[in-house]
């Protein structure tokens, strides 16, 4: 039977032995992570970024690397997902993409800010992680067609933009899809924050369109829709886009 | 109780009934912001109630820990504590520090790393803190007349844990080392040296308890802390799996995590085996009931829920999402929370000389806790599997399965209320012994007293 001499000395042989081989994988681990996770892209933005997402304590709510709170979406991958365009519109006022719904705390950041959240989310998302985040693998069969967005029939905001369906119709902005399509669907693909834009060259001039882009407060007080703060050719663009919808 | 400086103790467990009351309240006020009412965003977000809740338990265990030790070393090493009053400084110092992190956390003052959140400067206070309590514990045990294994695993797994807290302040520009080196402090106590402190309680109280040889206790002591070690040091790699590290720690985290619900199995194992060998020998069953249901509640939350989900094949899905709340709520509740409400039950007619484990409340305690409790672990499993399986595998958007999984966490506020039930009764009952005396000293023993003596003091001395 076990005497407690023996039992001892198990118990620190063991202890010893593993605590080596931990720190003998410590020091590969430092040694091969430089490379894994790019280093080199390592910028004073980026780190300026890390100091934002610790300062306001991001991890409380979010997971990024699948680590933190399960309240708020995980960011790992987020700039891949969305998109920097639509990353700094929702940070200036999170309650607009969402209205009524889980809210975030309006933080204020100035532009300089912005970028180094988005620098900082950015070089998170080119870690190798081992796939994760994995992809989901389970497909939505029955409720929309094999290659569209699965997410945006049975949601109100998709994760991945859509292109709209309709034969012949130009392929929308860039902008278009990263943005305004979390809020708007066109061919049933797209968000229902706001109103569908099928049709919508129908209902709105050239002229009309452009002025409530430039500013939705000054035509519609009380709107829930953003001023984007679009630059002109961005607005022309979409303005173009928009006004082939009919 | 043999020395008059254990009483010192009683301070730490106040402390404890007062912080854990607190971290309820904040709990609440997350589940219900999941359920949507979420009426104090604007004046606790949900950042601020998550840091509160977490840290209040992190710093009521370890107030727990601090006063079980300054009860059990001075009866382990047969001599009165080294200084009471340091204690007493080092108690007020660390409600301090507590109640300053606490309303920092208010005003958007903190780190913003997990479990980690306490800011900088007061980590320093910290260390001074922990060196102090740290210091008095080391010296009673070295001066004492007698060094038990019980008494060095405890120093041993409190001393770690203070060693330990130091990665956690190494400032890191990448994320990737900023994790590595977070888990050694995080991970490395919970599933590490923690768990030392927590075999060193339970060995005191099974001794203390059922009056089996103190000798067979330890022996087994040391085998459970054993096969922490084997499994647990290696067990970190299960952190690892995703944050940018090399990919065999899938391999070294999957297999030695496979291994961590031995540990616990063995306290489970452990607590029932000693107390049917002695058990029907102790007065103060509620303290046993507690003591066994700690090993077997660990068993369960941190062994076997914590193996479900710390496969890779599985915990790539699993991996943030409520799944991990689920693990941790029966984990921490199984493991700590239950040794330091054991060891306090304990204590309390000790420090006292009452014998308030024989009114109703104690019993109830015990059993609407626990029950509760597992609910809630409930609550949060249905509600995990479905995020995992909705979200990470169908592909569905976060926000609309979040709405969808709302309803379950209406079933998680009900049982937490079944839960707080417990724990009110608890205080309760810890209100009610009133204050330590000297009077419950073994030397002044009153005949009512000492029938507990000879049931549950007389073998350990033997």
């Amino acid at each position: 039977m076990l005497s407690k001499s023996q039992a001892r000395t198990f118990f620190l042989g063991f202890t010893v032995l593993f605590s080596g081989v931990f720190l003998g994988l410590t020091v590969d681990t430092i040694r091969q992570t430089p490379a894994r996770s790019h280093e080199d892209k390592l910028t004073a933005q980026v780190v300026a970024g890390k100091e934002i997402w610790e300062a306001n304590n991001c991890m409380g709510c979010h997971t990024i690397l699948g680590e933190g709170a399960y309240y708020a979406p995980e960011l790992t991958k987020v700039v891949e997902r969305r998109g920097e365009a639509w990353i700094k519109i929702f940070l200036d006022d999170p309650a607009a993409m969402y209205p009524g719904r889980r809210q975030m705390v309006k933080y204020d950041f100035t532009d300089e800010e912005k970028d180094q959240v988005v620098a900082f989310l950015t070089w998170v998302g080119e870690i190798d992680t081992n796939g994760f985040p994995a992809k989901p693998d389970m497909t939505l069969t029955g409720i929309v067609p094999a290659g569209a967005t699965a997410t945006a029939a049975v949601s109100a905001v998709p994760t991945h933009a859509g292109k709209p369906p309709e034969a012949g119709a130009a392929a929308p902005p860039v902008y278009f899809a990263q943005v305004c399509q979390s809020c708007h669907s066109v061919g049933g693909v797209g968000g229902a924050v706001g109103p569908a834009l099928d049709g919508v060259a129908t209902r709105y001039t050239i002229e009309k369109m452009d002025t409530w882009l430039q500013d939705p407060q000054a035509v519609k007080p009380g709107t829930a829709m953003p001023n984007l703060k679009l630059p002109d050719a961005t607005r022309a663009e979409l303005v173009t886009w928009l006004m082939s919808l009919d | 109780m043999r020395y008059r400086s254990q009483k010192v103790a009683y301070l730490f467990f106040a402390t404890c009934m007062l912080l854990f009351s607190l971290q309820i309240i904040y709990g609440f006020i997350m589940g219900f912001a999941h359920i949507g009412w979420d009426g104090l965003h604007s004046v606790i977000p949900f950042n601020v109630a998550r840091a509160t809740h977490t840290n209040l338990l992190v710093v009521w265990l370890l107030s727990g820990f601090m006063g079980a030790a300054y009860y059990i070393i001075p009866e382990e090493a047969e001599r009165e504590l080294f200084s009471v009053k340091a204690a007493v400084v080092q108690w007020a110092s660390l409600v301090l520090v507590s109640v300053t992190a606490i309303i920092g956390f208010h005003l958007n003052w903190w780190e913003g790393r997990k479990f980690l959140e306490i800011p900088r400067p007061l980590d320093y206070l910290v260390v001074v803190n922990v060196l102090l309590f740290i210091g008095n514990i080391g010296i009673t045990a070295w001066k004492g007349r007698r060094f038990t294994t019980t008494g060095m695993v405890l120093f041993a797994g409190l001393f770690s844990a203070a060693l330990l807290y130091l990665p956690g302040m190494i400032t890191f520009d990448s994320q990737v080392y900023d994790s590595y080196f977070r888990w050694w402090v995080v991970h490395l106590w919970v599933e590490g040296v923690w768990e030392l402190i927590m075999g060193g309680i339970l060995s005191f109280l099974l001794i203390k308890l059922t009056g089996v040889d103190r000798e067979v206790i330890e022996k087994w002591l040391y085998v459970i802390v054993g096969l922490t070690f084997i499994s647990g040091i290696l067990g970190t790699g299960h952190h690892y799996y995703w944050i940018g590290a090399p990919k065999y720690w899938l391999a070294v985290g999957g297999l030695f995590s496979a291994l961590e619900p031995l540990a616990f199995l063995g306290m489970a194992l452990y607590t029932v085996a000693m107390s049917r060998k002695g058990g029907k020998k102790a007065d103060n069953r509620i303290a046993l009931l507690w003591t066994v249901g700690c090993g077997i509640m660990s068993c369960v939350g941190a062994g076997f829920l914590g193996f479900a989900h710390t496969i890779p094949q599985v915990n790539i899905w699993t991996h943030g999402t409520l799944v991990t709340a689920m693990h941790g709520h029966l984990a921490f509740w199984g493991a700590y929370a239950m040794v330091v409400l054991g060891i306090i039950a304990y204590a309390m007619p000790q420090m006292t000389g009452r014998k308030l484990y024989r009114h109703w409340s104690a019993e109830w305690a015990f059993w609407t806790s626990n029950i509760g409790m597992l609910g809630m672990t409930g609550a949060f499993a249905v509600a995990g599997i479905t995020q995992v399986y909705l979200e990470r595998r169908m592909g569905m958007d976060f926000l609309a399965v979040q709405e969808a999984i709302s309803v379950h966490f209406v079933g998680l506020v009900l049982a937490a209320s079944l839960f707080t039930v417990g724990i009110v009764l608890y205080v309760w009952n810890f209100i009610m012994y009133g204050l330590p005396t000297d009077e419950a000293l073994l030397d002044h023993v009153t005949p009512e007293i000492a029938d507990d003596t000879v049931g549950a003091e007389m073998p350990a001395a033997m």
